[in-house]
C-alpha cells in the first residue's frame, strides 16, 4: 500500500461524486427527507424515539452499499480497473481509497441526519452525539466493503442493484427494527447475531438510551471487524489476472 | 544484457472451451512492431499477456527480463485497452492528474502528454462528452505518462479521422526513435506499412513475421492485405 496512491484514489472518487450533483443531492438530502417523513408519521407517539436510531444506522449502510457496488462494477467493466492493476497500484490502495472517500461522504450524510434528528426533530440521545457519527461512518465503510465484494459477482449494473434486496433487506428485517432481536424465533435470533447491521443498530439504540458507552464500543468493534473482513473479501475478488 | 523488450515462449491461452493462443514463441525488440489480424484472432489476448492481466495455461512472457505484470514493470509499460479506459465523469485533465499521481510522475507530464495527443485545448472537457476518437486519444495520453519503455496499444487508431491517424503513427515513430518499444495492434491492413516489423496473426497463431517488404516479397504480393490472403490460402492448401 502506498499512501500517495490511496489518497489519489480517494480524491478521484470524491471528485467524481462532486461532479455528479444529482447523486450528491440524493446522498445527502434523501436520508433527511425520509427521517422527517417517519417523524411526521408518528407525531405525538414515542415511536420515533424507538426507530430513529435504527434508521440512522441503516441509511449510511444501504446508500454506501448501493453506490459502491455500482461504481466499482463500472470500474471493472469499463477497463479502468484493469488499467490500474497494470500500474503500480496495490489492491489495498484501491479498496482503502474507496472506503476513505465513501466514509467521508457518510460522515457528512450522518452529520446532517443526526443534526436534523437530534436538533430539530427532538430525538432523545443520552450518550455523546459525536459517537453516533462514528457509528454511522463505520457502518458506511461496512456498506462500502460489502458493495465492493458483491460487485465482483454482478455482470451488469442491473444485477448489482438486485444484490441490494439480497444482502441488505434480510439485515433490515432482522436488525431489531420490527421486533426486538431477543423475541425472534431462536434460529432467526442466531442469524441476526451474525449479521453486522444488528450490531450497528444496537450501538445506535444504546446511545439513545443510556450514557454508558462500553456496549457501544464493543458493538462498534464488531461492525468494524465485519468491514475489515468485507474489504479482505473484496481484495480477494480483485484479480490482476483474469480469464 | 537484455536485447529484446519482450520474450514469449510457448504461450498457451485457453478461454472457456476455446484455444485463443496456441503455443506462441515471439520476441519483440525496439521500433514499431505491428500485430495485424482479423477481429477475434487473439490480438487483444496477446496484448493482455504482455501487461500481465491475462490468465495463461502455459508458457512464459518476459518483459525487459522480468515476468510480465510483475511489480518492477508496472511503471515501465504503458497499456491502452480497446475500450477507452478513462473515467467518463471526469475531465481529461482530471483523469491525467489522477493517473499521474498513481504513477508518481509530476504535473508537467500531464501537459506534455496532452500536447502529444493534441488535446491541449480540450483538457477541461468532461470525457463523457467527447467524440470516440477524442476519448481514445485521452486513453492513449494516460499510457504515455511517465514515458514508459514499452507501449502496448490495442487498436489505438480505430475510428479516427485519417489525418489524426497519420499524426498518431508519426507519434509512435517519434517514441520509437527515442527508444520506446511500441507494440501496436490493428485490423486495418493499410496501417501495416507504417510498422518496422509485422506479425500477422490468424486463429491464435502467428502466420508471418518480418518487415512489411519481406512479408510482401515472400508471399509475392503487392500489399500486406494480399500477402495475408496468399499466406492463408497457401497454409490451407
Amino acid at each position: 500500500m502506498t499512501p500517495r496512491i490511496t489518497a489519489a484514489v480517494a480524491g478521484r472518487v470524491l471528485t467524481q461524486i462532486r461532479r455528479d450533483r444529482r447523486t450528491l443531492a440524493l446522498l445527502l438530502v434523501l436520508p433527511c427527507l425520509l427521517i422527517t417523513l417517519l417523524w411526521w408519521m408518528f407525531e405525538d407517539t414515542p415511536v420515533f424515539d424507538e426507530v430513529g436510531p435504527a434508521l440512522l444506522a441503516m441509511f449510511p449502510f444501504i446508500v454506501m452499499f448501493l453506490v459502491t457496488s455500482v461504481t466499482t462494477l463500472r470500474e471493472r467493466s469499463g477497463g479502468t480497473l484493469e488499467r490500474l492493476l497494470a500500474m503500480p497500484m496495490g489492491k489495498l490502495d484501491f479498496l482503502v481509497g474507496y472506503a476513505l472517500a465513501f466514509g467521508a461522504v457518510a460522515a457528512v450524510q450522518a452529520a446532517l441526519a443526526v443534526g436534523l434528528s437530534v436538533g430539530l426533530l427532538g430525538l432523545d440521545v443520552q450518550g455523546p452525539v459525536w459517537l453516533l457519527l462514528v457509528v454511522a461512518v463505520v457502518d458506511a465503510v461496512l456498506g462500502t466493503a460489502l458493495g465492493l465484494f458483491v460487485s465482483a459477482f454482478a455482470q451488469t449494473e442491473f444485477q448489482a442493484v438486485q444484490f441490494m434486496p439480497a444482502v441488505v433487506i434480510p439485515q433490515i428485517l432482522l436488525c431489531g427494527l420490527f421486533i426486538p432481536r431477543d423475541q425472534l424465533p431462536q434460529a432467526l435470533e442466531w442469524v441476526s447475531n451474525v449479521l453486522p447491521l444488528s450490531y450497528a443498530v444496537d450501538a445506535m439504540t444504546t446511545l439513545t438510551e443510556t450514557t454508558a458507552t462500553g456496549d457501544v464500543w464493543s458493538d462498534l468493534a464488531v461492525v468494524a471487524a465485519y468491514a475489515v473482513a468485507g474489504l479482505a473479501l473484496g481484495a480477494a475478488t480483485l484479480r490482476r489476472r483474469t480469464a | 544484457m537484455v536485447n529484446n523488450a519482450v520474450e514469449i515462449h510457448d504461450l498457451h491461452v485457453v478461454r472457456g472451451r476455446h484455444t485463443v493462443l496456441e503455443h506462441l514463441d515471439i520476441t519483440i525488440g525496439g521500433g514499431v512492431t505491428g500485430l495485424l489480424g482479423p477481429s477475434g484472432c487473439g490480438k487483444s489476448t496477446l496484448m493482455r499477456c504482455l501487461v500481465g492481466v491475462q490468465q495463461t495455461r502455459a508458457g512464459t512472457v518476459r518483459v525487459f527480463g522480468e515476468e510480465a505484470g510483475s511489480r518492477p514493470l508496472r511503471d515501465r509499460v504503458g497499456y491502452v485497452t480497446q475500450a477507452a479506459s478513462v473515467y467518463d465523469d471526469l475531465t481529461i485533465a482530471e483523469n491525467l492528474r489522477f493517473f499521474a499521481r498513481v504513477l508518481g510522475v509530476g504535473k508537467d507530464e500531464v501537459d506534455r502528454v496532452l500536447m502529444a495527443v493534441d488535446l491541449g485545448d480540450r483538457k477541461d472537457d468532461v470525457v463523457g462528452r467527447l467524440s470516440g476518437g477524442q476519448r481514445s486519444r485521452a486513453s492513449l495520453a494516460v499510457a504515455l505518462l511517465g514515458s514508459p519503455d514499452l507501449l502496448v496499444l490495442d487498436e489505438p487508431t480505430v475510428g479516427l479521422d485519417p489525418v489524426l491517424r497519420e499524426d498518431l503513427w508519426t507519434l509512435f515513430h517519434d517514441l520509437a526513435d527515442r527508444g520506446t518499444a511500441v507494440f501496436v495492434s490493428s485490423h486495418v491492413m493499410d496501417e501495416a506499412e507504417r510498422c518496422h516489423r509485422l506479425l500477422l496473426m490468424r486463429e491464435g497463431r502467428i502466420i508471418a513475421d518480418g518487415s512489411p517488404a519481406e512479408i510482401k516479397e515472400k508471399a509475392g504480393a503487392d500489399s500486406v492485405e494480399d500477402a495475408f490472403l496468399a499466406i492463408v490460402r497457401r497454409d490451407a492448401a
